[in-house]
């Protein structure tokens, strides 16, 4: 199978769905004419024209409302914001129309639009372009929140996103765009809401998404050189949040880890954990830990930086004291 | 204009000023909840931009929304019962007052987040651009939503792209209890339109023949593919901002000398002194129009709630 970047795949769904459905358009800052911040659109403008691959102001709340308001029309908009923390920007867009207009008018407006955005710290940008939100955009019930952590899924699950009509929040990671993956060449989808097991294991549950399956990967990979064997369950959807994965590999291992790169107050880790144990009380034989960003903002100076985010060592420690 | 029209605008002005009198009382007697915010004395500019709509055209409104729902033809029933949060409703129990719609009239809502429905009608107007029709989308907006970021970025884009949108202020003098003056940096609204170069035009917003003709020649502008029009209306709630408004912010005689301009009394008026109706005619106006808004409130009343089931619908589609 070919190995593509996580770049890549996110182009590729866009440019094969773009190309099999004419209601799709993109619609971002530095889109078209420049490519891409991200160079994920890169020869769009070209091919597509600018109808289809349309420069905006930098303007977030008009970005994601218009794009909003075009779904409400009939088109299928995918609007890119530059990065997530500009989201904060359009946040009423994007909680109380996107989400809400559906459900609050007794079903007759549909909001088919894929809202696009790379979040995640670690490259030096301080404390306003390296956050990790997505719980945020999680908390609201309307919304689709997803967040792959492959170039496969990132594909797949983007093409899926262009094919169903509810709004999705489609979160990329910033330094997974060099990532390389194996990526089949034909059509294939990836259903959004569905976790899924990235590694076999019988020891611990490992739960991660996004970027941090590479340091869950990788920690689990360090951990079998010493025998102990991790699942790994990337959850890849916040909402529709599937735990079914988790609770079925917890009732085997009895023991979690969960690792977020987000803040751990209110996170990913603390709603998996307390699901856990609700769940599956019984089967516990170790409090579950959380692995999660120093509850700092993040500083430019790079040690300091990367000391605040989690490591593979990090998990490893975490999984020592479960076990 | 035919008379037939003529007719059917007072009528359509009337039945706005008597729904709203009975959802006042409905309110008091504690069967529509929430916020509910009175058209009286705008009736005019809703009635009139609505009058000027080709088919293909669409509107999209404020949380002050009943005048519209009706100007489009909306049924009153179905209005009626969405404000009492039944099955009924436009919206199924689901929106009330500040969120009716009904899109197979073109009608998108009924928005409460102050101008956050700007952008929503700059998106529509991108649908019907990128779909090459003809529609025209009008926006219409309190005053005070032109103080809000939303305004400025719709604006601006709607210009850049020269999209086909009316953005229609109803300039009603006050933002909740807050006059323009006090809020807003120029106090002539339109002349915001002239940052942006959107052409401009002020129209008197009591006066319905007045307001659907100035409404025509902006769609007609902004549908020949020169980009967006911006329409002033001036008019004058007779009612608080909302039912719990003390009006602690202006005087019995203000009220008092913008009911002399009351856009019904007004066009009473014309139509009797043109000689294009008869008393008789518009009395017997007045009495369908009341028969009307006493079903429209029996249906609201002896519709059925929602089934505890609603509550989980409609939160995805599909799903």
């Amino acid at each position: 199978m070919p190995q593509i970047t996580y770049r890549e795949a996110i182009s590729q769904a866009l440019w094969e769905e773009m190309e099999a459905n004419p209601k799709i358009f993109l619609m971002g800052e530095e889109i078209g004419v420049w490519g891409g911040t991200y160079a994920v659109t890169r020869g769009f403008y070209d091919h597509f024209g600018p109808e289809r691959v349309k420069d905006t102001p930098i303007s977030e709340m008009v970005i994601a409302g218009a794009a909003i308001g075009a779904a409400m029309g009939g088109c299928r908009p995918v609007a890119e914001l530059m990065t997530i923390n500009f989201a904060f920007v359009a946040f009423d867009m994007i909680v109380n129309h996107a989400a809400k207009l559906h459900y609050m008018f007794g079903g007759q407006m549909k909001v088919p639009v894929v809202i696009r955005a790379p979040g995640g710290g670690g490259r030096q940008l301080s404390a306003t372009h390296s956050q990790t939100p997505d719980v945020i955009f999680a908390h609201f019930p309307g919304l689709y929140v997803v967040a792959p952590g492959t170039p496969y899924d990132a594909k797949g699950m983007l093409k899926q996103a262009l094919r169903q009509d509810n709004p999705v929040m489609f979160i990329e990671h910033a330094t997974l765009y060099q990532s390389r993956g194996e990526v089949p060449a034909g059509d294939f989808t990836v259903p959004l809401g569905k976790s899924d097991i990235k590694r076999p294991g019988k020891d611990v549950t490992l739960v991660t998404y996004s970027k941090m399956l590479q340091i869950s990967i990788d920690a689990a990979n360090q951990l079998a050189a010493e025998g102990i064997e991790a699942e790994v369950i990337d959850l890849r959807s916040l909402r529709p949040l599937d735990l079914e994965p988790v609770f079925e590999s917890f009732k085997k291992t009895n023991r979690a880890v969960i690792v977020e790169e987000g803040w751990k107050s209110f996170g990913v880790g603390a709603e998996v954990a307390a699901r856990t144990y609700e769940e599956c009380f019984d089967y516990l034989d170790a409090p579950i830990k959380r692995v999660a960003q120093l509850e700092v903002p993040l500083p430019y100076n790079r040690e300091l930086e990367q000391s605040a985010i989690p490591k593979a060592a990090d998990v490893i420690k975490a999984v020592k004291e479960v076990l | 204009m035919e008379k037939t029209d003529h007719l059917k605008l007072y009528k359509q002005m009337v039945l706005i000023r008597r729904l709203e009198e009975r959802s006042a009382e409905l309110y008091q007697q504690g069967k529509i909840g929430g916020f509910l915010h009175l058209y009286i004395g705008q009736e005019a500019v809703g009635v009139g931009a609505a009058a000027a709509m080709k088919p293909q055209d669409h509107i999209i409104t404020a949380y002050r929304d009943h005048g519209v729902a009706i100007a489009v033809g909306m049924e009153a029933g179905v209005m009626m019962a969405e404000l009492l949060g039944k099955a009924t409703g436009c919206s199924k129990g689901k929106g009330g007052s500040m969120h009716l719609a009904d899109v197979s009239k073109h009608f998108w809502g009924g928005h409460a987040i102050v101008g956050a429905h700007l952008p929503l009608a700059t998106g529509l107007a991108v649908s019907f651009q990128y779909n090459h029709s003809d529609s025209v989308i009008i926006c219409m907006m309190g005053d005070g939503a032109t103080n809000i970021g939303y305004f400025h970025e719709s604006l601006n884009l709607s210009k850049v792209w020269k999209l086909p949108v009316v953005w229609m202020v109803e300039n009603n003098q006050y933002g909740m209890g807050t006059t323009i003056e006090r809020a807003s940096a120029v106090s002539e609204i339109r002349q915001k339109a002239e940052g942006y170069q959107i052409p401009n035009a002020r129209v008197d917003g009591m006066d319905v023949l007045a307001t659907k003709e100035a409404t025509a020649q902006a769609l007609e502008h902004a549908r020949s593919g020169n980009g967006p029009f911006f329409l002033e209306a001036i008019t004058y709630r007779f009612r608080g901002h909302s039912m719990g408004d003390p009006e602690r912010y202006r005087k019995q005689d203000e009220i008092k000398k913008w009911q002399e301009d009351d856009p019904i009394g007004q066009y009473h008026d014309h139509l009797t002194g043109e000689n294009i109706a008869v008393e008789a005619e518009l009395d017997e106006i007045e009495n369908q129009v009341e028969a009307e808004a006493v079903a429209a409130v029996r249906f609201a009343e002896e519709s059925p709630n929602p089934p505890p089931e609603a509550l989980w619908e409609h939160i995805y589609v599909n799903a």
